[in-house]
């Protein structure tokens, strides 16, 4: 077992474990992103070498850096083109090349509606490619070894595709990480790789939804540190016309997006066969200060 | 001191066997000359006991069903030449080239890393075979006595002509010179001048002459010329006669001509049918790729690029690409650390080419490496693990065969206030420095989490609902984004690049959005907004997860 990053999600399960399948699953918002970050920046601080497989490239390297990733120690597989054999296959051409073996049993028939990360609507090839490439590159990763953190980031997969992932796949990858030093970290909305994972983690926020009406951001309101001339580097305030009532309600431009709440609940450990409960942390950030 | 020989008997039909290893359970004839009138120039011993000999026309030699023939290649004799050196230079910093099939090195102070003669003998033409070579080595107290050595006891004692026999090794400790020459044929003493490659000139007649003249005498051997009175054979065949016999006796003596053989590791190989296939050509490059490896660990060197050309068939102009001149494809190959491992090279080669194919039927193939000092690296029980260079090569060019060539790397974060300001480079796995770690503070690790953004590529257009110039709903095309804006942060502006044609200004919100197209309608997502100054659009540019 090796720290999380988060204390508090190492105080409630004990860190995630080495030669294991763990899930962290959540919805959009929910710290899932931050986890992956602070995983990622553990591992590359033991000195280990990690890789993140991204379905939807939505990884930012700045929110990386600032989670205190040592980025050259970080290998990130940007999932979503099409593959280059493909535009260049040319008549008389002197190289003979094998199509890719079909792993993913998805039916040509779904159509992922997840268009906002490259999922396009209507495209059931082009996604039917993208798992393709993202379980490919799981493959090849675990089998080339040598990694102290892989993580395959299905976050944004919507769950009627995830759905279509066959679980010999993930009894595949549980049994290539077996035995070995690497953690293989799931992401996704959902759970989805059932009893091969050894880990389950749900994810959500920690704030009641009415609370959040009023103060969606627990430092929304922090008084004057947050204000106006003490903004942040690279954030620039500038001054908008504002009526003297939405002033008197703390207008937008003194308003500081500081962290999330996050709950995390522990699903399923098999490591540790205790009632489920959960922890609740707390986010910063980077120019909260 | 010691010298030591190492002589490569019918050279040109060495080389070819070197280029095509299957040739040798066949007869082999080496072809030279311009068509009709190409003649074999040399033959193997399978060739020649069916009949075939040098100077015979290719009509004559393809009355022999069974005899493969090969036009002489410069190319492979260069390469093959080249390995010699390098096998000499392994295990001696002084070596002479004392011609294509000859190379001879001064083996003073090497018993004591080495071993004794014998085993150096041996071990020198073990070398020569691994490099695809059958060669003879001798040992003798002098150069012209290892050479005398090499090349007279050769099996079948034929030079240059003759057939190809097994490697032979000889070693002839000090004294011992003339006792052991005696044996060889005289016309060993003129196998440089005689040989069938030799152009005929006054050089190749008057050693003709000279052979002759013993022959009438009756002198068959070195034995016999040694023996011969030395003022009687100076009055009748002058100095010439005398540098004869001191050969003959063993006891001439000169120092060697050293050579510094430059670090050139190229192999080719022209094919006589074009390839259009992978398979085929997958098989030739594992070949060069595996005589390359095998020279390049014999002068203990790796290598950090690969070259390879390919020359074209049928070259069109229609298909040219940016890398092809002159009917070549180059193709380059580089690697992030010094390696020497042929399997690795031919599937990274095989993956290259697979994603650039050459576009046209291939009808010779060069290979050259760049040579490098391979890495020295001292794992350690207690560091973390790390991917072998090796694997993790082959699997990043397989995972770019799959997404793309730049979408597979670490990341480098640029020197700029844009938000996409990075870039991918090459994902090395370097071993963890101490001093580095060491810098790591503790206080680090007890941080807490930083909020991540997952950002969308492309950024998600969206249409605001404003109020006061302040965002209050925000419907996006897409179905999953849209709603009431429940709490806001910004404006935040930042512009950038104005003095490029990518210039960009932009102001930032981050937003609580009600979700109200998810099914948990009461779900609060919490998103960066971003107003394009410049181009007027809104865009939702990630998620805060």
């Amino acid at each position: 077992m090796v720290s999380s990053g988060v204390s508090a999600l190492d105080a409630l399960t004990g860190g995630l474990p080495r030669g294991c399948l763990t899930e962290i699953c959540g919805p959009a918002s929910s710290g899932r992103t931050t986890l992956l970050l602070a995983a990622v920046a553990a591992a590359t601080r033991r000195g280990e070498f990690c890789a993140v497989v991204d379905a939807s490239d939505a990884l930012d390297p700045h929110s990386a850096a600032a989670a205190g990733v040592e980025l050259e120690r970080l290998l990130w597989v940007r999932c979503g083109e099409d593959p280059p054999q493909k535009s260049r296959s040319k008549p008389g051409c002197p190289i003979s090349r094998a199509p890719f073996a079909r792993e993913v049993g998805i039916s040509s028939q779904v159509a992922l509606d997840f268009d906002r990360t490259g999922w396009k609507e209507n495209s059931p090839r082009q996604s039917e490619h993208r798992l393709e490439q993202v379980l490919r590159a799981t493959d090849l990763l675990l089998e080339s070894g040598g990694f102290g953190l892989i993580v395959l980031d299905l976050g944004d997969l919507p769950p009627q595709a995830a759905r279509h992932i066959p679980l010999t796949t993930w009894f595949r990858f549980r049994r290539a990480v077996e035995y070995t030093p690497t953690i293989l970290l799931a992401i996704e909305q959902h759970p989805i790789a059932g009893s091969c994972s050894s880990l389950l983690l749900q994810l959500g926020s920690a704030d009641a939804a009415a609370e959040r009406r009023k103060n969606a951001a627990h430092g929304a309101s922090r008084g004057s540190a947050d204000r106006d001339d003490e903004a942040p580097e690279g954030r620039k305030k500038i001054n908008l016309p504002v009526q003297p009532e939405l002033a008197l309600l703390y207008p937008a431009h003194a308003q500081l997006l500081t962290g999330l709440n996050i709950t995390a609940e522990l699903i399923r450990s098999r490591l540790d066969r205790k009632p489920a409960r959960s922890v609740a942390f707390a986010t910063t950030t980077a120019w909260a200060g | 001191m010691p010298f030591a020989c190492i002589y490569v008997p019918n050279f040109p039909v060495a080389a070819a066997l070197r280029a095509e290893p299957e040739l040798q359970a066949r007869a082999v004839a080496i072809l030279e000359g311009k068509p009709p009138l190409e003649k074999t120039i040399a033959v193997n011993k399978k060739a020649a006991r069916m009949g075939i000999a040098p100077g015979m026309t290719r009509a004559q030699a393809e009355l022999c069903p069974e005899l493969a023939l090969r036009p002489r290649s410069p190319l492979q004799e260069f390469a093959a030449h080249a390995a010699l050196l390098d096998c000499a230079q392994s295990f001696s910093p002084c070596v002479e080239d004392a011609a294509c099939d000859t190379v001879l090195l001064d083996l003073a102070g090497m018993e004591s890393l080495f071993g004794p003669l014998p085993e150096i003998s041996r071990a020198l033409s073990n070398r020569v075979a691994t490099l695809g070579l059958e060669a003879n080595v001798a040992v003798a107290p002098n150069p012209d006595a290892a050479v005398l050595a090499a090349r007279g006891f050769s099996g079948a004692g034929s030079c240059g002509a003759g057939a190809l026999a097994r490697a032979v090794v000889t070693v002839i400790l000090c004294g011992e010179e003339a006792e052991r020459l005696g044996p060889l044929p005289v016309e060993v003493l003129f196998a440089d001048q005689l040989g069938e490659d030799r152009p005929d000139g006054d050089e190749k007649k008057a050693a003709s002459r000279l052979l002759e003249t013993l022959d009438r005498w009756g002198i068959r051997n070195l034995r016999g010329l040694a023996a011969l009175p030395e003022v009687s054979l100076s009055e009748r065949l002058g100095q010439e006669g005398l540098r004869l016999q001191q050969l003959a006796r063993g006891a001439a003596s000169r120092t060697l001509v050293p050579v510094e053989a430059p670090p050139v590791f190229e192999e080719a190989v022209e094919l006589e049918h074009p390839i259009v296939l992978l398979e085929p050509l997958a098989f030739l490059l594992n070949r060069l790729l595996e005589q390359l490896c095998t020279r390049l660990a014999s002068r203990s060197l790796a290598t950090q690029e690969l070259h390879l050309t390919l020359e074209l068939e049928n070259f069109s102009p229609f298909n040219q690409q940016s890398k092809i001149k002159n009917q070549q494809f180059l193709r380059i190959l580089r690697l992030p650390l010094p390696m020497l491992d042929t399997k690795v090279f031919l599937k990274l080669l095989q993956l290259d080419l697979n994603a650039h194919p050459p576009g046209a039927p291939i009808v010779k193939i060069h290979l050259a490496a760049e040579p490098a000092r391979p890495r020295s690296a001292q794992g350690g029980l207690f560091l973390p693990p790390s991917p072998e260079p090796e694997k993790l090569e082959l699997t990043l060019a397989r995972i770019a065969g799959m997404v793309g060539g730049n979408k597979v790397g670490a990341l480098e974060l640029l020197d700029t206030h844009h938000p996409e300001g990075f870039r991918m480079q090459r994902f090395v796995a370097e071993a963890p420095r101490k001093n580095e770690r060491e810098k790591t503070p503790a206080a680090a690790e007890e941080k807490s989490a930083v909020t991540a953004l997952r950002r969308f590529r492309p950024p998600l257009h969206a249409t605001v609902t404003l109020e006061n110039g302040q965002p209050t709903f925000l419907v996006c095309r897409k179905k999953d984004v849209q709603g009431e804006v429940l709490w806001k942060a910004g404006p935040w502006r930042s512009s950038g690049d104005w003095w490029e044609r990518e210039a960009w200004s932009r102001d930032e919100w981050d937003i609580a959005l009600q979700n109200s197209a998810l099914r948990n309608g009461d779900a609060v997502s919490f998103y960066r907004l971003v107003h394009d100054l410049l181009g007027g659009g809104w865009f939702v540019e990630g998620t805060y997860d």
